[in-house]
């Protein structure tokens, strides 16, 4: 493939990326995921009891994602708060964890989890849910498998791996861009997908195997994080 | 699991009281001494200046961001200034999603006047057209993790935040601000920088920069903006009087701190 990215990336490479356990002393669990120029922080506070009470689910617990970006994490400031954006990807972050969690061992109870979005570079929503799910982990939450989130895509007619802002919302040669985040269990099963662009089925299916490679990478070094900081205790 | 994180236990707070009188702290500080800072400047890139600060396990985050719009009707030749705090739920146990409670909203007017009062940013200087275009400075503050005196560190990150901030350019034709590609033109800034500095009254004691659990069973805070010994903008906070006696040995706290802390702030902005 001869397709070049404005930032010098091969079709199929990836930002560099690095994440780190243990950054909120106050939370139960946390956890920074950094992909080029995006970086999330999670933190996890629970099990607790839910409240009000009426809420509570005997049955089993209630994983509660709150997603948000900081007013400063884009080029153009956002007001402070939760949007339809943000409510949408906080909802959408839970069905990505749920899967691996084994949530039914807190019947009544409620595990939060808080994503602050601190600089924005496209890819937040699975750079929140990496954070998120190292965050789980290190807070001890019982989990069948870890879960890594990437995005793929395509720019006009090439297939490529995690678009970055640029790419994502102002690429616009020849069939445009599509972004499709997604996240995998380690054993490849897929917990979330979303595609924003067109595509036709044979090309998804590329990115998704394209993808699926990639998750192995995160997981990686999201494994790498949480050994570091379980050595440390 | 079932903590109740919402206060310090009466035992603890007695054991503080305790302790202060005989001169002591359970981290072994003196009482009119801070906790080790740490400031990190240009931490989120897509803002115009930000910066991270540490005051022990205290953390927060303060973004400044520039944006031009009209000014307001009583200031037609001053550049806008707005100053909010969130706290995050993701800082503190404590902390709920939701519309900001009073902790947040005093947290951001409070520093606000610190800035606003000491005149630390000179508004005049951020006019483009008198009575149409002016630039608005936002400076946002969050918490990422809250053991205690939030007030005091997000003071000092605004200071850092504001001081490496640099104005993107502005395409007067299009009326447009190019966010992303910044001049070299910084905000202007006075000489003098102010730091919101907080006395907490805890039985008979005054100290400055409480952790969590001192700032629980604190009787009463007195915060001071001040720069180069003149005062700007204080602020006293909780239902508990306070002798003027007090409050003046607050205030020469408050003098000697600010001696000690502004070199520790300026090593980290060199």
């Amino acid at each position: 493939m001869t397709f070049k990215r404005k930032d010098g990336r091969k079709a199929d490479e990836m930002r560099p990326i690095s994440a780190k356990v243990g950054v909120v002393p106050n939370a139960d669990g946390s956890a920074m995921y950094t992909s080029g120029k995006t970086i999330a922080i999670a933190a996890v506070y629970g099990p607790k009891k839910m409240h009000p009470q009426h809420l509570q689910n005997p049955e089993k617990g209630t994983l509660r994602c709150n997603y948000s970006m900081l007013s400063f994490s884009v080029s153009e400031r956002i007001r402070p708060g939760p949007n339809r954006r943000s409510t949408e990807i906080s909802k959408i972050t839970e069905w990505a964890l749920e899967p691996v969690l084994m949530i039914n061992q807190f019947p009544n109870m409620v595990i939060d989890v808080h994503i602050n979005i601190i600089q924005a570079d496209a890819g937040t929503r699975c750079a929140g849910i990496n954070a998120a799910a190292m965050a789980l982990a290190h807070a001890g939450i019982p989990m069948r498998n870890m879960i890594s989130s990437i995005s793929a895509g395509k720019l006009d007619k090439t297939i490529v791996l995690d678009l970055d802002k640029h790419e994502d919302s102002e690429f616009n040669e020849g069939e445009g861009s599509t972004d499709i985040p997604m996240t995998f269990t380690n054993d490849g099963k897929l917990t979330h997908i979303q595609v924003d662009g067109h595509i036709t089925k044979e090309q998804l299916k590329e990115a998704i195997s394209l993808a699926r490679e990639a998750s192995k990478k995160v997981y990686a070094v999201q494994k790498k994080a949480l050994k570091e900081v379980g050595e440390q205790q | 699991m079932e903590t109740n994180f919402s206060t310090t236990a009466n035992i603890t707070g007695e054991r503080i009281k305790q302790y202060l009188r005989e001169g002591k702290r359970f981290d072994g500080r003196d009482l009119d001494e801070f906790r080790e800072l740490s400031i990190k400047t240009d931490v989120s890139k897509n803002a115009e200046g930000s910066a991270s600060v540490k005051l022990g396990q205290t953390e927060v985050m303060v973004g400044v961001k520039l944006d031009v719009s009209a000014p307001y009707p009583d200031s037609l030749d001053q550049g806008n200034l707005m100053v909010t705090a969130e706290l995050l739920p993701l800082s503190s146990p404590r902390f709920e999603s939701g519309p900001p409670k009073f902790e947040a909203i005093e947290l951001g007017r409070v520093l606000d006047r610190v800035v606003r009062e000491s005149k630390f940013i000179d508004l005049k200087k951020l006019c483009i057209k008198e009575g149409e275009k002016v630039w608005t400075v936002f400076i946002d503050i969050y918490s990422i993790n809250d053991d205690g005196n939030l007030l005091d560190a997000a003071g000092i990150g605004i200071i850092a935040a504001l001081k490496t901030a640099r104005i993107p350019k502005y395409d007067e034709a299009k009326e447009k601000v190019l966010f992303g590609e910044l001049t070299d033109q910084k905000i202007p800034l006075s000489k003098n920088i102010p730091i919101s500095i907080t006395v907490h009254k805890i039985g008979d004691n005054l100290i400055v920069d409480p952790t969590k659990e001192e700032e629980d069973v604190s009787d009463t805070r007195i915060t001071v903006g001040s720069a180069d010994g003149i005062i700007s903008s204080m602020q006293k906070g909780n239902s508990i009087a306070l002798d003027v006696k007090d409050l003046y040995e607050a205030l020469d706290l408050i003098e000697s701190s600010y001696k000690t802390l502004l070199p520790k702030i300026e090593k980290f902005l060199k």
